[in-house]
């Protein structure tokens, strides 16, 4: 059997046992956004929204929508490779993949895949909530799907990262906890940044998830704060920065090999 | 002829600066049933690690049926099953889909993992258990797991540590069987474990390990061979009468209706059953004290310590 074919059938199979454990613990994986989400919905689009009015000249309630999505699929797709690929480390069941004919660069890919699913299977969730409560326009739809996909990789990327160096379970929950979700919050998900004097807006700009939903924004709504073939570029290049990074790792063996 | 196992000069140096591996050299062949045994920290499980991908070496080489764990890792990999000491498996994971799970890291078509599967599930009686989360399983059925998980790719080597850790012994033996079997049929078995009986049942030929170096690697008879002294014990009818001895041997009598007698390479056991019938005393049973190389082990483990 040639090399390459094994390494189709191992990712196929990382990344249906990904899908697989995110499916089977539904509860904790899809149904906590589904909820939250709504609740964003029902305080800050309804209830504090009708009194907000406009935003970016539309209705405030489809202003935010395309950041909360954004924000369940970042936020997922990292959570799930992260905590994921740790619990594979603290088990030691990556050895499984070890002893194997598995090339670094196919774990890698079968666990962003798996973080990937996840992030598209919110997204998709909260899209479908939303519609409860907006009607939702789709401005560009291969914007809307390209940032999403690449948006989703990136932060599977970086919750592999995060498990590669993590030594206990409190170490996935550190950068979720005090990077990712000030950023998101900080990154226009429920305001424009024109609002802000121009030294904050500069300041926002520095904030990588800004990029990503406002991108998403422009794809759904056609309004953006920022430049999208920035911000694709961005996303491009940190991925292949994150993923260099993330092979060379799981070559070495960090964390992983003693 | 391509050994099944070849290390060269291997040495391990961990991160902490213990010396776990001092440069060892041994060759298994194949088809071969081979036991490396050594004491606990002896370097073992270092060398094992090295050979399956799991600890990086510090200097030397080792090559599974003539492939580089290192420089051609792929072919060595497939080469190779691993069943290690701890579990080291999803414990969330039902028993089927660990093991088909497996297959699919070994590029094998779904079909082709899930024909493997039942066939070894079912050839170390897991079948039954294969919709169970393996957290469920007990310790043996953990074990059998793991050597089912290990074979389903076919391997031409499949490496076992401690294999029968913390089994009964009524699936030990069965656990025995099966491993015989798959010899038989081929697969070279490497085998470490702190029973010693196993090793002497199963295995021909034998490497001690300490202190990562190796103490001897040869053949089980040729090792058997320089065992000079062996102790029985004999279960007597009565105690001891008083002033009681056993020309040409060394004896105690630990307890009453016991006595342990060292029988030296070349003496017969028959003079001693001569002795104490012209002594009038009848023997109840005879049994060796301890395994023969399990004697021989500790006295080897005990001249490389000194």
């Amino acid at each position: 059997m040639s090399p390459m074919r094994v390494q189709w059938v191992a990712f196929q199979t990382i990344v249906t046992k990904e899908i697989r454990r995110f499916m089977r613990i539904w509860q904790q994986t899809l149904l906590p956004p589904a909820i939250t989400m709504t609740l964003y919905f029902i305080i800050f689009g309804n209830l504090i929204g009708s009194r907000i009015g406009e935003m970016g000249g539309v209705d405030y309630m489809a202003y935010i929508v395309p950041g909360l999505i954004m924000m369940s699929v970042i936020t997922n797709a990292y959570g799930n490779v992260s905590s994921s690929f740790f619990s594979n480390k603290f088990q030691r069941s990556i050895e499984e993949m070890m002893v194997a004919p598995v090339y670094p660069v196919t774990i890698l890919l079968g666990f962003v895949a798996g973080g990937v699913a996840r992030g598209v299977a919110t997204g998709v969730i909260v899209t479908l909530l939303s519609l409860y409560f907006t009607d939702l326009q789709v401005h560009h739809v291969g914007v809307m799907v390209g940032v999403v996909l690449l948006s989703a990789i990136l932060f599977s990327l970086g919750g592999f990262i995060n498990a590669v160096f993590a030594t206990k379970f409190d170490d996935i929950a550190i950068v979720p906890t005090f990077i990712i979700t000030p950023l998101t919050y900080l990154g226009g998900v429920f305001y424009s940044i024109s609002l802000l004097p121009d030294f904050w807006q500069d300041v926002s700009k520095l904030n990588p998830i800004l990029y990503m939903v406002n991108t998403f924004r422009y794809g759904v709504l056609g309004v953006t704060d920022i430049n999208v073939y920035v911000a694709f570029g961005m996303l491009v290049l940190f991925i292949l920065i994150l993923g260099s990074y993330s092979i060379w790792l799981l070559r070495r063996g960090t964390g992983m090999r003693q | 002829m391509v050994a099944a196992l070849a290390v060269e000069n291997l040495s391990k140096v961990y991160g902490n600066g213990f010396e776990a591996l001092k440069g060892i050299t041994l060759e298994v062949a194949k088809g071969d049933f081979f036991a490396l045994l050594g004491p606990n920290g002896a370097g073992k499980s270092t060398t094992l690690g090295i050979v399956s991908g799991l600890v990086q070496k510090s200097s030397g080489s080792a090559y599974v049926m003539g492939h580089d764990v290192n420089g051609d890792a792929f072919q060595a990999r497939r080469s190779l099953g691993v069943v290690p000491q701890e579990f080291n498996f999803n414990q969330f994971e039902k028993v089927y889909d660990i093991v088909v799970t497996q297959a699919g890291y070994f590029g094998l078509k779904p079909s082709e993992a899930r024909a493997n599967a039942e066939e070894l599930l079912k050839a170390l009686d897991l079948w039954e258990k294969r919709d169970t989360p393996s957290r469920m399983l007990s310790g043996g059925m953990k074990r059998r797991l793991m050597i089912a998980r290990a074979l389903v790719h076919k391997p031409d080597v499949l490496i076992l540590d401690e294999p029968t850790a913390g089994v009964d012994i009524e699936l030990r033996r069965s656990m025995w069987e099966f491993m015989e079997d798959l010899n038989k049929k081929g697969t070279t078995i490497i085998l470490t474990t702190h029973y010693l009986e196993e090793a002497e049942q199963l295995c021909r030929n034998i490497a001690i390990i300490n202190k990562g170096e190796i103490v001897q690697c040869t053949s089980k008879r040729e090792l058997l061979s320089q065992l000079t002294t062996e102790t029985f014990v004999f279960d007597l009818c009565e105690s001891l009468p008083d002033g009681f001895s056993l020309e040409g041997f060394e004896f105690s009598s630990p307890a009453d209706e016991t006595l342990e007698v060292t029988v030296e390479k070349g003496q017969s056991i028959n003079r001693i059953f001569t002795m104490l019938t012209e002594k009038g005393l009848e023997v109840r049973s005879m049994r060796t004290k301890s395994n023969r190389l399990e004697e021989l082990f500790v006295n080897l483990v005990r001249e490389s310590n000194s």
